[in-house]
């Protein structure tokens, strides 16, 4: 057993597969998903490719196979980063973090590069004088092809990586731009041939033959893609479903079964009934994206009050009813303000926590920020509390007079205390 | 733990009922001090177990005052049971099979409008999520509770809506002050699109949780006019249809 732990780590992949490298790369990535697959650097990879291109395009040719042939992968070379790149390879675990990325320098001038050594190839090399004829409308369709090819690379890429939506313009344009290509070699060749005269016929030929089989074929591709979409559309709510599920399973069940066990326990049961309610709540209404799971600080004042009174509600056991009107970023003055009115329901929940719900108002208008806590206990009197006793003089009053707020305390008509704070938000937020 | 278990809850109304019970058994009609009120009242929602809960809790007629006369599951059955029964309130849930609450107020709006026995709806329900709430009351709901009101405080509000008076929650005077909140920019219909000052403190201290009677004496007026203001507050909800509730509605994507 700590055997087979140790070993993935010397060999990362066991079955070792030929992926051509999707980062780093100049042109297919051939050169650096082999160099990675041969553990070699890819400056010799690149060289031994430009040598055998010399020996009549041998290498030109290898190339070309191992473009079509090997798939798009993660990988290559690990550690050697190309002095021309513009450093995106992001890990030496880069396996799962693939960049989507514009061609850099690198690719450019490798491109460019190609283009030279090739027509002086093609200067050198001597073909039949009938044959140099063919050269232009062949490069074409080369061109053509190329283009077209690359496209099903990206397309493949942009599934990783979820391109947006922008792209499909540019992707139509290539599409069409091979096309055209093509389209031109093809004549060209027909042209030179001597068939010029017959071109008219042998296009409209091709022509009706291409539209017999958009008729015969049509409906079925459309049907294939309708069937697709309507497939991933049952997927996605397939996922979402389970999603929820999910969710029901591990918090709602929990939590009966937890009521179940705990049923002579009124306090416990009310209280574990109340945060399940809160959670499930925000789970369902709030709308998507708003830190439905997340863990980490308030950034608003709507958030922070209502996660504090969460916090008490659940460790106080007294419900606490909270109403926010407005919302808005919290700065060091607001962020004081909420320390205190969390500081208000605890002590609403310990001391007015009798007489119902505690209600907590805030309210965000212009740049006021009011709280208000209140409780339905027996009362509260400042002056009667002695003087060591910390709580509400510090804890709340000190701190919003500290800030520059203010902070009140009244009993109110009916019975209970209310706690008011007051903050101006600073000057520099929003 | 013990008070809260006597002041809320299933517990905390059967206490009182069997104390009034108890008490009254005499002079059947005079308990909850309703001075013989009764009313009638249809309950729609699609889940059984609350129809029953809700029926079980304010059904009984001699100490509650209240009389379920009909019980609707979805928007078709509810609006055959109010037509044939004509109540006087209706219990209305926001999420029905059917529509929700808000097509059972279109299809009843012709019994809201009625001169002679208009039927009011109560809002009840269990989302507070803001379209909701704000839905149901633009379509001509007099109020809106949450369904954890416990049963003393729901039979409150049914008679008090039979009044005809709007019932706001919290939650719900939070939702108004929320839709209203921006409006510093002079509005095109003053008398519609903007709450008065006065009106915004009320709807300010209902958000805080104070009860008709305590805000009356905090603002030094009547209760007759706080409920006053209320009304006009829901009329205003309900009339405006332009600027900031569809601003405000737009932006939360409501519409």
């Amino acid at each position: 057993m700590p055997e087979a732990a140790t070993t993935p780590l010397v060999e990362p992949r066991p079955p070792r597969k030929l992926y051509r490298s999707s980062d780093g790369r100049w042109l297919g990535g051939v050169a650096r998903g082999l160099a990675g697959h041969l553990g070699l650097p890819v400056v010799w990879v690149r060289l031994v490719f430009v040598g055998l291109f010399m020996a009549d395009g041998l290498g030109a040719l290898l190339y070309a196979a191992f473009w079509f042939f090997v798939p798009l992968g993660v990988g290559g070379v690990g550690d050697q980063k190309p002095p021309s790149l513009v450093a995106t390879e992001t890990a030496p675990d880069g396996r799962r973090r693939l960049v989507a990325r514009r061609p850099d320098k690198g690719q450019i001038v490798a491109l460019l590069l190609m283009v030279v050594v090739a027509m002086v190839f093609v200067g050198n090399v001597n073909l039949g004088s009938g044959a140099k004829a063919y050269l232009l409308p062949a490069v074409l369709v080369g061109a053509g092809v190329a283009l077209v090819w690359r496209q099903a690379d990206n397309a493949r890429r942009a599934r990783w990586v979820e391109v947006g939506r922008r792209r499909r313009t540019l992707t139509l344009l290539r599409a069409g731009a091979g096309v055209l290509l093509v389209t031109a070699g093809v004549s060209g060749i027909f042209v030179l041939q001597g068939s010029a005269a017959h071109l008219g016929s042998v296009l409209q030929a091709a022509l009706a033959v291409l539209v017999g089989i958009t008729l015969l074929a049509g409906p079925y591709l459309v049907r294939m893609t309708q069937d697709l979409s309507e497939e991933r559309l049952m997927r996605i709510r397939a996922q979402e479903r389970a999603e929820v599920a999910a969710h029901v399973h591990d918090s709602v069940l929990h939590t009966l079964t937890l009521i179940q066990r705990n049923a002579e326990n009124a306090g416990e049961v009310r209280r574990l009934a109340r945060a399940q309610e809160r959670d499930l709540r925000t789970w369902l209404y709030k709308p998507e994206g708003t830190g439905k799971d997340e863990e980490d600080e308030p950034t608003t004042v709507a958030d922070a009050v209502r996660r504090s009174a969460a916090e008490v509600e659940d460790k106080h056991g007294v419900p606490i009813e909270v109403v926010v009107v407005g919302d808005c970023p919290l700065d060091d003055r607001v962020g004081a303000q909420m320390q205190a009115a969390r500081e208000a329901m605890v002590n609403a929940a310990k001391y007015g926590g009798e007489g119902g719900a505690v209600q907590v108002y805030a309210e965000v208008e212009g740049r006021t920020v009011f709280v208000s806590v209140r409780d339905r206990g027996p009362g509260f009197d400042l002056d009667s509390i002695p003087a060591d006793r910390m709580g509400v003089r510090e804890s709340i009053i000190g701190r919003m007079e500290r800030h520059g707020g203010t902070a009140r305390l009244r009993a109110v008509p009916g019975g209970g205390t209310e706690v008011e704070l007051e903050m101006e938000r600073a000057e520099k937020t929003s | 733990m013990s008070d809260p278990t006597d002041t809320n809850g299933t517990s905390g109304t059967s206490g009182t009922n069997s104390a009034a019970g108890a008490a009254g058994s005499a002079e059947v009609g005079h308990g909850e001090g309703a001075s013989g009120r009764h009313v009638r009242v249809v309950l729609v929602d699609d889940h059984r177990m609350f129809r029953t809960g809700v029926q079980a809790e304010i059904g009984q007629t001699e100490q509650t005052g209240v009389e379920v006369v009909g019980e609707a599951a979805d928007v078709d059955q509810a609006v055959t049971v109010i037509t044939a029964t004509r109540p006087e309130v209706v219990l209305l849930d926001v999420h029905l099979p059917g529509g929700g609450g808000v097509e059972v107020l279109r299809r009843c709006a012709a019994l809201m409008s009625d001169a002679e026995q208009p039927v009011r709806f109560l809002a009840l329900s269990v989302s507070d999520a803001a379209e909701d709430v704000i839905g149901v009351i633009r379509g001509g709901a007099r109020g809106y509770v949450t369904k954890t009101i416990t049963g003393t405080d729901l039979v409150a509000s049914v008679f008090r809506v039979q009044e005809g008076d709007a019932v706001f929650s919290p939650r719900l005077a939070g939702f108004v002050l929320d839709a209203f909140a921006s409006t510093d920019a002079p509005p095109v219909d003053e008398d519609l699109d903007r709450l008065t000052q006065r009106e915004r403190e009320v709807l300010r201290l209902i958000a805080r949780g104070y009860a008709y009677k305590e805000i009356a004496k905090q603002l030094f007026i009547s209760v007759k006019t706080v409920e006053s203001h209320v009304s006009a507050v829901l009329r205003k909800l309900q009339l405006s249809n332009r600027h900031e509730l569809t601003r405000w509605a737009t932006a939360r994507r409501l519409v």
